[in-house]
């Protein structure tokens, strides 16, 4: 018997091999070790871990049905509250969420429940029913976590739904920032070939505030939602910072995972970087690392904070260091050094952390005198997104906040009657669960309107 | 879905495609742009918008043979489809303030300020149109610019039609007789930066139209980025025109070479070989 205060380990592919192409790095459990990990769970009356789930996902239910090994009865019971299990059994920072309030982790190590997510997701196949018509019509803008739950949850209650995509691909973020060996596309494809199937209708090369405007979305449909994200990437402002080499993390993701750079027969060019320097430490720098790697490059993180502080992922830090990124903490540049346009070095200035600020980190500060330099051809800026002011700034009725987020009231409607709004474009930019718990509540909030205006 | 409903050949290596885009038909104007990708491996390229059809329901666009994605669509016929094509994005040119405006086209930039002559002749301002290339084979449009401007001038750098010598020293001219109040110069970034050298002299309004590489096109990579009057702008949302006088083109120039060896390199490998 293995000792049952240990989590089963799923199938990680060798580091050094999988540095070297973008093949998924983490390829889940073998039906053995889902098995045994399924008895792990204790299926507590309480069910604390369902309180750390954004969209309350019924997680000793699901394991519940695992251990009677009718994986197709888990995936129903997730598909109640969840839209996209195997997207966000990968994604989803679960050691901060329901894995943290798992009982098992008093003792041990807590139940595995986004790998067993992922396992139920990748091994079931269930076909949705569309409810009954109800003549109503939804406009969702955006076709990204929250507009891809919201579409979801409104075409099984019976409503039609478009879905309108900027981009030539269905996904966002999903596709464009999220790189292949964290999230094979493939699955992206099938969660959205699915909601096809089941009846909603999805439009590319919509860029709504340009094609269409969101006034006239709000007059051919009973409601619409509006789930732009936050895609707007921030700079540092400081000198050198538009030299050739230097690029958003969003521009670099995006050229090699929506534009699939890394293939031959890809006519996206993508910069050959030889030594990298990525700027900032949540996912997206991770992302943006392990990408140039893969691309052949030597990268090292830089981050003004210490490790603690690290907003990304124990699991994305872990396999980056692995795969031979080097971090450099405490450490800020200043100021990009440049030969002939091109990045030459980064000069950096070291760091230390003084009295905590209003985030409750400690905030940095720093040291006179301390700069040193990197040298480096190329330079990721991942220093997080903002939500794109393009909508916006297309209908000035539409309210914002902080930042250029969408206002919206309790039921996430915005200033404008029937116009709801959801994901990152409300909260700035956050997580995939997040995003997609918003899109559901939203759903939610369609549905009941139209009941209410029967 | 995209469909070439017609495609023209304007010289050796410019092609004209008129492509079924009703959505951007109903919105464009001139001096917004579009994205489009030619096939499934195609890279998003932006292209000015040079004409476009309401009730058609199509928009045209002006396409130079100089790498990848322009070689690819030129082997498109008639009747095929693209991808993709998207838009308009950008803003729209705004010269409504101006009485007697000077449009200055370098090579395929002729195509850009194409649709501002018949803006600007609607609304009831002067328009002159200097229109430059290298030889008499690549000048385009010029029956249409005839009729649809006060005066056009044209100039080769080889003298073999108009007069000979650059865009820049026709404007010299011009602006040395005097009477205008703008200069709108689309075309290399060498031609429009010289031309904003020149304009600054005589204290001329000039507004030029910045082609940069982009992805998106939405305001989401940033590659697009360049500097104006000090601070930093996206083509794609806060332009593409800018005032010229306040461009950084030094910069806009080297950052236009960031992708040019890889990009010869993938072109040689589509054509077989050879430039």
């Amino acid at each position: 018997m293995s000792d049952m205060n240990l989590r089963n380990k799923p199938v990680v592919r060798d580091p050094l091999e999988r540095s070297r192409d973008f093949g998924e790095v983490c390829l889940g459990f073998t039906p053995q070790a889902a098995a045994l990990e399924a008895q792990r769970c204790l299926g507590c009356k309480a069910a604390p871990c369902m309180k750390g789930c954004p969209v309350g996902v019924q997680i000793p239910r699901f394991i519940a049905c695992l251990k009677d090994g009718d994986v197709a009865k888990a995936k129903a019971v997730i598909l109640k509250d969840s839209s996209l299990p195997s997207v966000c059994g990968r994604v989803c920072p679960q050691e901060n969420q329901c894995e943290k309030l798992c009982v098992r982790a008093v003792k041990g190590q807590p139940v595995a429940i986004g790998l067993l997510e992922r396992f139920v997701a990748d091994n079931a196949q269930i076909q949705g029913v569309a409810a009954k018509k109800t003549g109503k019509r939804v406009a969702v803008v955006g076709s990204g976590p929250a507009g891809l739950a919201c579409a979801g949850d409104l075409i099984r209650a019976g409503v039609d739904v478009t879905v309108f995509e900027a981009f030539h691909k269905l996904g966002g973020v999903l596709v464009y920032g999220i790189p292949e060996f964290r999230l094979p596309k493939a699955l992206v494809e099938k969660e959205v070939a699915e909601l096809a199937q089941l009846g909603v209708t999805f439009e590319k090369d919509v860029v709504v505030g340009k094609t269409v405007e969101l006034s006239e979305l709000a007059e051919q449909y009973d409601a619409v939602f509006v789930g732009t994200g936050a895609g707007l990437p921030m700079f540092m402002n400081i000198p050198g910072e538009n030299l050739n080499g230097v690029f958003s993390a969003n521009e670099y993701l995006t050229r090699v995972n929506l534009m699939k750079a890394y293939l031959a027969d890809s006519d996206t060019p993508v910069f050959k970087s030889k030594k990298a320097v990525v700027v900032g430490a949540g996912n997206v720098a991770m992302d943006g690392a392990r990408t140039a790697l893969r691309m052949g490059a030597e990268v090292s993180v830089v981050y003004r904070r210490g490790r603690e502080e690290m907003p990304a992922r124990a699991e994305e830090i872990e396999h980056a260091e692995e795969e031979g990124v080097e971090l450099k903490l405490l450490s800020n540049p200043v100021r990009i050094n440049g030969e002939n346009g091109f990045v030459k070095s980064v000069t950096c200035i070291k760091m230390e952390l003084g009295e905590p600020d209003a985030s409750g980190r400690r905030s940095p500060v720093a040291v006179d005198g301390s700069e040193f330099d990197i040298e480096c051809d190329m330079v990721l800026m991942a220093l997080g997104t903002s939500p794109n002011p393009l909508l916006t700034s297309s209908c000035k009725a539409l309210a914002t906040g902080r930042r250029g987020v969408i206002e919206v009231d309790e039921s996430l409607e915005t200033s404008l009657k029937g116009v709801y709004a959801g994901g990152d474009a409300v909260t700035g930019s956050a997580t995939v669960i997040r995003a997609m718990g918003q899109g559901k509540k939203a759903a939610a909030s369609i549905l009941q309107s139209f009941e209410n205006n029967r | 879905m995209f469909e070439i409903v017609k495609k023209t050949k304007l010289n050796p290596n410019t092609e004209e495609y008129v492509i079924n885009a009703p959505r951007v038909a109903a919105k464009c104007k001139g001096g917004q742009f579009v994205i489009l990708r030619v096939d499934e491996n195609g890279e998003r390229a932006p292209f000015t918008i040079a004409d476009y059809d309401r009730a058609a329901g199509t928009v045209t666009v002006i396409v130079q043979t100089v790498g990848a994605t322009t070689y690819k669509l030129a082997a498109m016929k008639e009747g095929d489809c693209l991808a993709d094509f998207v838009g308009p994005l950008g803003n729209a040119t705004e010269l409504g303030e101006y009485k007697n405006v000077v449009l200055v086209g370098g090579g395929i930039g002729s195509a850009v300020i194409y649709p501002q002559t018949a803006e600007l002749k609607s609304a009831g301002k002067r328009v002159t149109a200097i229109i430059g290339a290298r030889n008499k084979e690549l000048i385009i449009h010029e029956k249409e610019f005839k009729q649809r401007t006060d005066e056009l001038i044209i100039v080769t750098d080889d003298g073999s039609y108009g007069k000979k010598g650059t865009v820049v020293d026709a404007l010299r001219a011009l602006l040395d007789a005097g009477g205008y109040d703008c200069v709108f110069a689309v075309g290399p970034l060498r031609m429009m930066s010289a031309v904003c050298d020149l304009t600054r002299g005589y204290g001329i309004k000039t507004v030029v139209s910045m082609n940069s590489i982009m992805v998106d096109g939405t305001g989401m990579c940033g590659g697009c980025r360049l500097t104006v009057g000090g601070k930093t702008k996206y083509a794609c949302v806060d332009g593409p025109e800018f005032d010229g006088h306040a461009v950084d083109f030094e910069e806009a120039i080297s950052r236009s070479r960031i992708y040019k060896e890889q990009e010869s390199e993938h072109y040689c490998r589509l054509t077989g070989g050879g430039k």
